[in-house]
């Protein structure tokens, strides 16, 4: 590789624009040239910059250039809003298939939108694709620059070029004789102002805040690594994501937690705000809006199974903790926690009926069906018994007209009961729905009577278990650190240069010029050295008086 | 203590209004030539009424908190309310870095648009439904509303180079846009106007209308329907009867409240047009004679250095960390959700551009402007359009 000699000694690698040591120009006009250095990156030797040869380098120049950064940023940025336009299929309501949601709801162009595959942007390929292209260009750009970057800080020298200085965005000279006194002066004012100073031949550098420059390349890392941690949810074990629908008294196993753990719903409580007991201030409120929520509640007990168990043998639990779960009080143990995010208020729990007699309307006993469990057999009063042939929990008519049952929950209980009593030893059969009592063998003597129900709530839970977050909010905290590092600080340089009689001062900062033009203004004022101009300013003015 | 609260306000708001023409005249009177980056005593006068008017908002939020029982950003009044109370605290804040009065003049009208635009909203205090019980929710609005006004702030500074640099004597894309821009401030004077002089009047028409769904339903009309819901009918004797009717996906009340203000709008501009007889971003211009620009384009990059960190901070790590306790999972492509990362990548395009590929000045401002204007779109458009979890219960 050709490296690049410099006068002053210092080899460059090659396509090195401004020498990393003492800042000479290699490229281009000559040094005396009036315009300003573009000082981003030290002029350093990037590899998107020198090499374009091969297939990898066109690959490596095309993602570290910050224009196709900002357009995938941008493309990105549009994608997004697009996926806001209507509700993504998530969050439509499940009473049609999305594919007929849009259309019913929002015509011809929810049609479209469906028809395009929004209604799922977020996961679709595309849009992955375009964040995992930002992410590829965010470590080739960070690689193709940090490391010519930290050469050329490093290598930087104390003597600089003239043609460097001169091309400075802050420069001045001053004639002066003997520069020993303000020299010192400005030095310890540097000093103060917490510069670091660094000193060869009578020049100096004073230089602060470098660390902000690595800002970028640190949120950057930060920023990968967040894009790594939400990759890792596709990683089998790491993520869970069920829901638990657990009633009142009932005791189920956790999902997801290879049944090692085991919940009971003690009691699920919705509470509402009441304009006796809560405060007065909100009386306005809620008769403007009626019923406000206050509290959903369900009063847990946690169980870990003990020992191993055969299958079909009942585990023995053993209680870790009580807890009652709100909605954002989640219940956590080991990697998982329990959310509250739905209940169900009184939901059929169990039903009673009285066998009584049509006609004399007198009662030979009661029983009580838990509709999670029902029996088959019923002993009622001495000659008197029922079984239930079959039950529909939640009960409608099939296509073929025979009764199924839509699921397992008693939305809708049914039952065909069989009723056996002195006059009747053969049985007498019924079917019990709702409001509905079908004879299908005719005249019965006797009848099924509905005789109450019990209620319970049923709380919905959802079970989760996240392993990614630990990386997530590591690369979370790293890339605020980073753009926290490289906002809220800035890098500055200034330069003191003496030569024969001469006394030149130059300054350099990443940004906020405002505020090293402010300081160098208060570490030379009285000093009999000139403040530095902002070329610049005198550049556009130049500009703007020739344009008129 | 509640009327102590609202009084508060008030006040603030009536000294923010004073501070505009004191900043107004600061810009006009003769600069120490020697001393420039002195600020003369106008300038001074209208920094501290900001600062009472600051501090007397602070006082409402306090007594409110207190009345409460918790930080009132839960609604959409008290969060817009918070947000204009920022971008003042921005302002002061970077007053006293780069003492340009002329940035006063920009930015505390755009924060009593937003304060009295806040007070449209209902502004009861109402109580917390279970899921914005959390500290992490409080934590989570306060920071993103501190963002959102530190990067107004850049908004406000990036008017003023836009004013001073458009050649406004043509028609421009530049200066139509411009003219855009302000005849956005204005719209939104117009629906301030049209919502508080009904609301003052305590108009009321109810219709009978016919939902997508085929169902009939009511609603409530507090400002005459131009336009009126889909089959609607007109129960409330003596009301406007609407010009036109709308088919029922379309929020027929929303689009009438837009309508109105639109049309305000023209109206206050057209009369602005016509005793000024030119631009209003050309009237302003002299207000803008002794900016420095490069100064003025720095504070604007500055506002969004400083409020990038601040916002991606709180409206998208503190925004997860909620969503992780309360919806169990921290980040659900929820519409509001999907508008914060947005505005974060914009302003991450933004910082890229201005840094790598040097779109100082014009550009830069142009950006400016468009960030602001997400944001907005945020706030309001989110808020009432496309409505998610985190649509707060206005109306
Ligand atoms: C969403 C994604 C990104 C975010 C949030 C982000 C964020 C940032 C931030 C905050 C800075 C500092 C800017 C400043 O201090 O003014 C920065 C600098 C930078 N970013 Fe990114 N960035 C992203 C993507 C990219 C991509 C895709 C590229 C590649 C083309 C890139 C290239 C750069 C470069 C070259 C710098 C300047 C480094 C320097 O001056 O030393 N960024 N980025």
């Amino acid at each position: 590789m050709n490296e690049v000699k410099c006068e002053c000694g210092h080899v460059n690698p090659h396509g090195t624009i401004l020498c990393e040591a003492c800042g000479k120009v290699f490229e281009e006009q000559s040094n005396d040239d009036k315009k300003l250095l573009d000082m981003r990156y030290e002029g350093s030797a990037r590899r998107s910059q020198t090499y374009n040869k091969t297939f990898i380098d066109k690959i490596w120049n095309f993602f570290s250039s910050v224009k196709v950064g900002v357009w995938l940023i941008v493309i990105t940025l549009v994608a997004s809003a697009l996926g806001t336009v209507l509700p993504q299929e998530m969050y439509i309501p499940p009473v049609m298939p999305a594919s007929e949601y849009y259309e019913d709801q929002y015509g011809w162009f929810g049609k479209l939108y469906y028809d395009l595959g929004f209604h799922n942007l977020y996961s679709s390929w595309w849009y992955l694709i375009l964040v995992a292209s930002i992410g590829v260009s965010l470590v080739i750009c960070s690689l193709d620059r940090v490391i010519p970057l930290y050469r050329a800080l490093k290598a930087q020298k104390v003597t600089r070029h003239d043609g460097f200085l001169k091309r400075q965005r802050v420069y001045g000279v001053t004639q002066l004789n003997n520069s020993e006194k303000p020299y010192d002066t400005i030095k310890e004012r540097l000093k103060l102002k917490r510069y670091h100073i660094r000193e060869e031949d009578g020049n100096l550098l004073a230089e602060k805040g470098r660390f902000s420059r690595w800002g970028p390349y640190v949120n950057h890392v930060g920023l990968i690594i967040f894009l790594i941690g939400c990759m890792l949810r596709f990683v089998p074990g790491m993520y869970v994501d069920q829901i638990l629908w657990i009633r009142e008294g009932e005791t189920k196993v956790i999902p997801g937690t290879d049944s090692e753990y085991f919940l009971k719903n003690e009691k699920f409580t919705v509470e509402v705000y009441d304009k006796e007991k809560d405060k007065e201030v909100f009386n306005k409120a809620l008769e403007k809006s009626g019923m406000v929520a206050k509290n959903y509640q369900s009063d847990v007990v946690l169980y870990k199974k003990k020992g191993e168990t055969v299958a079909g043998e009942e585990a023995e639990l053993e209680k870790v903790k009580d807890y009652s779960i709100q909605v954002n009080k989640p219940l956590k143990f080991e990697k998982f926690a329990l959310y509250q995010v739905d209940y169900k208020l009184n939901e059929l729990n169990k039903m009673s009926f009285k066998l009584i007699n049509k006609e004399t309307e007198k009662e030979f006993g009661s029983l009580t069906v838990d509709l999670y469990n029902p029996q088959t057999e019923y002993e009622l009063e001495p000659g008197y018994s029922v079984n239930i042939i079959s039950y529909f929990p939640d009960f409608q008519f099939g296509e073929d007209g025979k009764p199924m049952t839509k699921s397992r929950i008693p939305n809708n209980p049914a039952f065909v009961f069989e009723m056996f009593t002195p006059d009747k030893p053969e049985g007498e059969r019924s079917f019990v729905a709702i409001r509905q009592n079908i004879e299908p063998f005719g005249d019965n003597e006797y009848k099924m009577a509905f005789n109450g129900i019990e209620t319970k709530h049923v709380s919905a839970l959802t079970v989760r278990k996240d392993l990614t977050l630990w990386t997530i909010g590591i690369g979370g905290a790293i890339f605020m650190i980073g753009v926290i590092q490289g906002s809220y600080w800035n890098h500055r340089r200034i330069w003191i240069r003496r030569k024969d009689g001469e006394v030149i001062v130059a300054a350099h900062t990443n940004k906020n010029w405002f505020g090293i033009k402010k300081e160098l203004q208060v570490v030379l004022d009285g000093t009999g050295i000139e403040e530095p101009i902002d070329q610049s300013i005198d550049e556009k003015k130049v500009n703007e008086e020739k344009v008129g | 203590m509640v009327t102590l609260s609202a009084n508060l306000l008030y006040i603030a708001f009536f000294l923010y209004l004073i501070a505009v023409p004191l900043f107004g005249g600061a810009i006009r009177q003769k600069k120490n030539l020697k001393n420039n980056d002195k600020p003369n005593r106008a300038a001074n006068i209208a920094i501290v009424v900001s600062i009472l008017g600051f501090i007397s908002q602070l006082g409402y939020f306090i007594t409110r908190w207190i009345v409460a029982g918790h930080a009132p950003v839960s609604n959409l009044f008290e969060f817009t309310a918070f947000f204009g109370m920022c971008l003042v605290g921005a302002f002061i804040v970077i007053y006293f870095i780069y003492r340009t009065p002329a940035l006063g003049l920009f930015t505390m009208p755009i924060a009593l648009l937003i304060i009295a635009y806040a007070s449209m909203f209902p502004r009861d205090i109402s109580p917390l439904i279970p899921a914005l019980q959390s500290d992490w929710l409080h934590i989570h609005v306060t920071t993103v509303a501190l963002g959102q006004a530190i990067l107004a702030v850049s908004f406000g500074a990036a008017l003023i180079y836009l004013v001073k640099v458009v050649d406004q004597t043509k028609t421009t894309k530049s200066s139509t846009w411009l003219e855009v821009v302000m005849f956005g401030l204005i719209a939104t004077l117009g629906f301030i106007l049209v919502t508080s002089t009904f609301s003052v009047q305590g108009y009321q028409a109810d219709f009978n209308w016919i939902d997508k769904n085929g169902n009939e339903s009511k609603m409530e009309y507090r400002i005459p329907a131009l336009i009126g819901p889909n089959d609607g009918a007109l129960l409330t004797e003596g009301k406007f009867e609407p010009l036109v009717e709308v088919p029922a996906f379309v929020n027929a009340k929303k689009l009438n409240t837009v309508v109105w203000s639109l049309a305000v709008g023209l109206i206050l501009y057209g009369l602005f047009r016509l005793i000024l007889r030119k631009r209003i971003g050309a009237a302003l211009k002299p207000l803008t004679k002794n900016i420095n620009l490069d100064l003025i384009d720095e504070i604007s990059y500055r506002s969004v250095l400083i409020g990038f960190p601040v916002f991606t901070l709180g409206g998208l790590i503190f925004a997860m960390i909620w969503a992780q306790i309360a919806w169990t999972r921290f980040w659900g492509w929820d519409p509001k959700e999907v508008w914060a990362l947005i505005t974060f990548l914009f302003y991450a395009a933004f910082l890229h551009l201005r840094l790598s590929k040097g779109w100082h000045g014009e550009k830069s401002a142009w950006l400016a402007v468009i960030g602001f204007i997400i944001i907005m779109f945020n706030l309001v458009a989110v808020n009432l359009v496309i409505a998610g979890l985190h649509s707060y219960a206005g109306s």
